[in-house]
């Protein structure tokens, strides 16, 4: 996204615009907006909330450096314990998130250590 | 009911044993023991009529989760001082009362501090075990035992004997695996067989935990992994009753000589198995919240009687 919004910038440097070209950046800047929304977008996707004692989703593929946040909708405590004992929340009390930040690649199952039938997975590429 | 066998447990609860739950669904369980084989004998002022003062009665309580606020009991504090009021105004005064567990709903200090206020309103000694929700303070279970875990081994598990009767309390609620229930370890079951070992098989036994240690609903984790070990070295006895909290609700079965009763909460009910999305606090209508909620009473008489539980609402 970033990169694309580099091109853009670049061409807008590049040339002189006349009337269509500049309603023609325009329509590119509001293009460029629109991605640029979807990137934060696809950065709230990193959250897994808590809902009804299930991890939604309860699968999430991230890139190597992500950082994934967990956020406890429900009104009885729950937290995030990884099976290798990488990461381990305390309690999350109702609207209480924990964040972890994976740098390595490698698949992470967690549980809660609260109600452990309650499983989720992290895979890091 | 001593001497009923495995295929008892098809029967099920009697149609009398059945609206005895119901009417004392929500406040606690009374529960006597006599001979060493718990039943439910009705009403408290019924069975206090029936059975005068020869045995011993106990309290179970369980779940009261002080320190809940949220819509299924705004004021969950409130709601086991109305129960602790039915514990002081009982006819027949207990012996001490059994608490199974979440006895806070976050670990914290004051919550802690509010329940030895509370329960010590009722001027009876209380034994305890933990739930979930008295080990998530930082040092993850260090604030409960040092407040409750005085003469016992672990986590917090201990044995006494009461009146003939041998009580054991099991912590079930530690070191739980992923994708597993309720969890008592190698340790605690090593320890429990060396408890029973020197028992004779006539000595009754009451047996409690927090989460349910036959495996109740396995889909809500309702159960205890390894609850089947403890509950092999406790066959050879003539009269078990496992007494649990954890899942809010009344639920009794008979296997053989073990009866299993789980007691109300206090604070909030949750759904029947399977019945909801999730076992999580169950909203229902501000009026009938104290029919859902209560204390459970055990009366233990002496000689070779059943053991009696009595299940009673705040409402």
């Amino acid at each position: 996204m970033q990169t694309l919004m580099n091109q853009f910038r670049l061409a807008i440097a590049r040339f002189t615009p006349g009337r269509a070209v500049v309603a023609a950046m325009l329509l590119g800047l509001v293009a460029g907006a629109l991605l640029a929304f979807g990137a934060v977008a696809a950065q709230e996707e990193n959250v897994v909330t808590i809902d009804n004692f299930t991890f939604t989703a309860p699968e999430l593929t991230v890139a190597v450096g992500t950082t994934v946040k967990w956020v406890n909708h429900d009104d009885i405590p729950h937290n995030v314990v990884n099976k290798d004992k990488l990461f381990r929340s305390k309690a999350l009390d109702t609207d209480d998130s924990y964040s972890f930040t994976f740098a390595s690649a490698g698949t992470y199952d967690y549980f809660c250590g609260l109600h452990p039938h309650m499983q989720g997975k992290i895979i890091v590429k | 009911m001593a001497n009923e066998g495995p295929d008892d447990r098809k029967k099920g609860l009697g149609r009398r044993e059945v609206l005895e739950c119901m009417v004392w669904a929500g406040t606690g369980v009374l529960w006597t023991i006599t001979g060493g084989v718990p039943h439910s004998v009705g009403l408290i002022g019924e069975a206090a009529a029936a059975e005068p003062a020869k045995g011993f009665t106990f309290l179970q309580m369980s779940d009261s989760h002080i320190g809940f606020d949220k819509a299924a009991n705004p004021d969950a504090l409130g709601t086991l001082r109305e129960a602790v009021a039915k514990v002081k105004s009982m006819p027949t005064k207990p012996t001490f009362i059994i608490h199974t567990g979440d006895i806070t709903h976050l670990s914290k200090p004051a919550e802690f501090d509010n329940a030895d206020k509370v329960f010590g309103e009722t001027g009876l000694q209380t034994h305890w075990v933990p739930g979930e929700h008295d080990i998530i303070d930082e040092e993850r279970g260090k604030a409960y035992l040092e407040r409750y875990g005085k003469g016992s081994k672990g986590a917090g598990w201990y044995s006494f004997d009461d009146h003939g009767v041998h009580f054991i309390g099991l912590v079930n609620v530690v070191d739980l695996k992923g994708g597993g229930l309720g969890n008592l370890g190698a340790e605690q079951l090593a320890w429990l067989e060396a408890d029973l070992k020197d028992k004779s098989a006539s000595t009754p036994i009451v047996v409690f935990s927090h989460i349910p240690l036959y495996v109740l609903y396995k889909d809500w984790g309702w159960g205890t992994e390894d609850g089947q070990r403890a509950l092999d070295l406790l066959k050879r006895f003539g009269s078990v009753t496992v007494l649990n909290g954890h899942i809010h609700q009344l639920a009794q079965k008979v296997e053989g000589n073990m009866t299993f009763h789980t007691a109300l909460s206090t604070a909030f009910p949750q759904p029947a198995p399977g019945s909801a999305p999730s076992p999580g606090p169950m909203v229902v209508p501000a009026d009938q919240l104290r029919t859902k909620l209560g204390l459970s009473t055990v009366t233990v008489m002496q000689g070779n009687k059943p053991l009696a539980i009595i299940d009673k609402t705040l409402a």
